[in-house]
């Protein structure tokens, strides 16, 4: 992340140089030639990202054909999932995915901005980089550890503590009161939605910190001259400045959350049942996916797991451009405004 | 020098896989988790004594019976047994290798390992969400003098496709008319109830977390992890234990001399002392064999499994089959793998 635009000044004014072929006079024409065949090399690699989404959206589509014939559109909202009368809907596994994750970001989001806000800011210079270090370290641990930590050690603490807490207090209040019902399990939406979001703080906490990094000493110094407290610095300041990279950095996050699968297996419970809850035992596309496509007998079966896997692929696109059309959103507003 | 040192690694590579073949044939298998253990343990024994390494990937049945139809291995493995016509379709044969069993377990508070008897029809009920209490009156008729509370059940069954369920959901479809029509049978199923867990672990592990929770998973599992099993009341109406004796007793009813292509499901088979919910994993192999040296590695692998393999199987609390099955499973591969030109490998 450290190569994002400090330096793209000077980036800038190397390429146009190029640009205008004023290439500098000692250079030997076989460097010139290795010039355009890496500038070919790297044209391919980065064509190679598009050939390939477009191969797996292909792929996707081609093996899904059966269970899109059968069931159309209407496979996303129903809820059956009965592989013995061949009957499939990804409803549960649809609403299992965007919740777990939504539960992770309104954790995750505000604790890795203030992770990030204590690192840049706050933080004495020596434990700065002890801390960033720890950040980095969770971020490498295997998604399978989380799983496995998630059912050992924070499950039986769900049941036996926070859960029945929650179902005390939050239980009563109306309509909301829905989401916190039936008995402690342990397991369940609530749980993979807490798991997730520790797996995405270090995600979006490291994003975030290197983006407030990258802003000009100059003007953080100068909102704190004119006398603005640490809170108004960041929020006036320091956020406007880094948008881009927040969003990008939650955005990564939200990536993670929504394909996350061996974590969320462990810990969601694996019923293919819609439930009020976020107690209860639900599904998500991808805990599904890994659960059942090894013993996926019957075409439709197999059809309609790939065809999961393609709503997934959609999920996240989708994601992607509403974060692509908020950013030009607001800098179209940013425009008008000064 | 560095273009010297890539091509020393190349010929040595190149070296590596023209000799590997000469040195012994490998084998390779591919499905059901569930036999994994003992198949890996035999392939340990037998590479020791052969010199032929067996290579098999529990990748689970579907997969297996995926990859042997697509010849990308010398054999299958399922849980489940193919049908007659999907046999002939595929040009296969199965044979039954090992037994074993599913046993249910459960977890209350105080209640100890085998004090807990159940019978196919509660076990349905229960599993369909009916009786949802641990003190329902069905229960505690069968269970008088233990100390059942008002404690919810919560059932906890496989998430992923398993040869295991499918012995359990066949074994309750034929107790429980509901659970034939409303359930079914299937590696997989439509659960009306409770939370999954991926393989038997998975299952324990809720099992062993959730105060009132019962589930189901193989003995083996079961026995290994020390899980409280409940008793089983059987077809002839008898209270039976889950132990090698009556998985045996359960085998010795079936009929696999008159059952096409072997595929006998051992579930609720009489027998005064048989454990109803007892499978038999099954092999599948071409019945004409491409490369016929590598089909007889598989059959004289599995000639000295059967001769010399039961005491490994047994310490792992499988099943061995029985001797007169094996007699069978032997005239069936002399009758049915040939080679190309009709001749039988074995």
């Amino acid at each position: 992340m450290s190569a994002v635009p400090v330096s793209g000044a000077d980036y800038g004014i190397a390429m146009t140089v190029q640009r205008n072929g004023a290439t500098p006079p000692r250079r030997a024409a076989s460097g010139r030639w290795k010039d355009a065949a890496f500038a070919w090399l790297t044209r391919l690699f980065a064509l190679m990202v598009f050939s390939i989404l477009a191969a797996i959206l292909f792929s996707l589509v081609m093996g899904s054909t059966q269970s899109l014939d059968k069931y159309g559109i209407s496979f996303i909202w129903r809820d059956d999932w009965n592989p013995v009368r061949e009957d499939f809907g990804a409803l549960v596994p649809i609403y299992g995915t965007l919740m777990t994750s939504l539960i992770a970001m309104l954790i995750g989001v505000p604790v890795s901005f203030g992770i990030a806000l204590f690192l840049t800011e706050l933080s004495p210079l020596w434990l700065k980089r002890p801390l960033g270090t720890a950040i980095e370290l969770l971020a490498g641990i295997p998604s399978i550890i989380y799983g496995m930590w998630g059912l050992f050690v924070f499950v039986p603490l769900f049941q036996s503590h926070i859960q029945p807490l929650l179902i005390k207090t939050l239980g009563n209040v109306p309509v909301l009161g829905l989401l916190f019902e039936g008995p402690p399990l342990g397991i369940g939406m609530l749980t993979a939605g807490v798991i997730l979001s520790i797996m995405v703080i270090p995600f979006i906490t490291a994003v975030m910190r290197d983006v407030f990094e990258l802003v000009p000493p100059l003007l953080r110094e100068s909102a704190y001259a004119l006398g603005g407290t640490t809170w108004e610095v960041v929020w006036r300041v320091v956020l406007p400045y880094t948008r881009i990279g927040v969003i990008g950095g939650i955005m990564l996050g939200l990536g993670r959350a929504l394909g996350e699968t061996m974590a969320v297996t462990f810990v969601i419970g694996n019923a293919h049942r819609l439930s009020a809850s976020l107690m209860q035992p639900g599904n998500s596309i991808a805990s599904a996916l890994a659960n059942e496509f090894t013993e996926a007998v019957g075409d439709l079966y197999f059809s309609s797991l790939i065809e999961l896997g393609l709503i997934l692929f959609v999920i996240t696109s989708i994601v992607l451009g509403l974060s692509k059309l908020l950013l030009m959103r607001l800098s179209r507003q940013e425009g008008t405004r000064t | 020098m560095r273009i010297n040192a890539f091509s020393r690694i190349a010929a040595l590579a190149a070296a590596a896989t023209i000799s590997a073949p000469a040195l012994a044939v490998d084998i390779t298998g591919a499905g059901a988790t569930f036999p994994y253990p003992i198949y890996a343990k035999w392939a340990e024994a037998y590479r020791k004594q052969s010199g032929v390494r067996l290579n098999y990937q529990s990748i689970g049945s579907g997969g297996g019976i995926k990859q042997i139809t697509a010849k990308t291995v010398q054999f299958g493995a399922s849980d489940k047994p193919l049908d007659a016509a999907d046999l002939k379709k595929y040009g296969l044969m199965q044979f039954p290798a090992i037994m074993g069993g599913v046993v249910p377990v459960y977890n209350i508070k105080g209640i100890g390992a085998g004090e807990i008897t159940l019978t196919g029809t509660m076990l349905a009920d229960i599993y369909l969400g009916k009786i949802k209490k641990w003190n329902d009156a069905a229960i505690v008729a069968f269970n008088a003098g233990v100390r059942l509370s008002d404690q919810a059940i919560t059932v906890v069954h496989r998430s992923d496709g398993s040869g295991t369920t499918f012995l359990f959901a066949n074994y309750l479809s034929k107790v429980s008319d509901e659970w034939q029509s409303k359930i079914g049978e299937g590696t997989s199923l439509g659960w009306p109830s409770g939370v999954g867990g991926k393989g038997n672990e998975g299952v324990a592990n809720y099992v062993s977390r959730i105060d009132g929770a019962i589930g189901y998973v193989e003995y083996a599992y079961a026995k290994q992890n020390k899980l409280a099993t409940a008793k089983l009341v059987n077809r002839e109406g008898t209270t039976v234990s889950p132990n090698e004796n009556s998985f045996k007793s359960a085998a010795a009813g079936a009929d696999w001399r008159k059952t096409p292509g072997m595929a006998v499901l051992l579930t609720n088979q009489p027998g005064k002392l048989a454990w109803p919910i007892t499978g038999a994993s099954f092999i599948l192999m071409h019945t004409k064999q491409q490369n016929p040296e590598r089909g007889r590695e598989v059959l004289k692998f599995f000639d000295w499994a059967f001769a010399s393999g039961d005491r490994m199987a047994a310490e792992l609390d499988y099943v061995p089959m029985p001797e007169s099955v094996v007699v069978l499973i032997k005239s069936a591969w002399k009758a049915q793998i040939k080679d190309a030109t009709g001749k039988p490998l074995y």
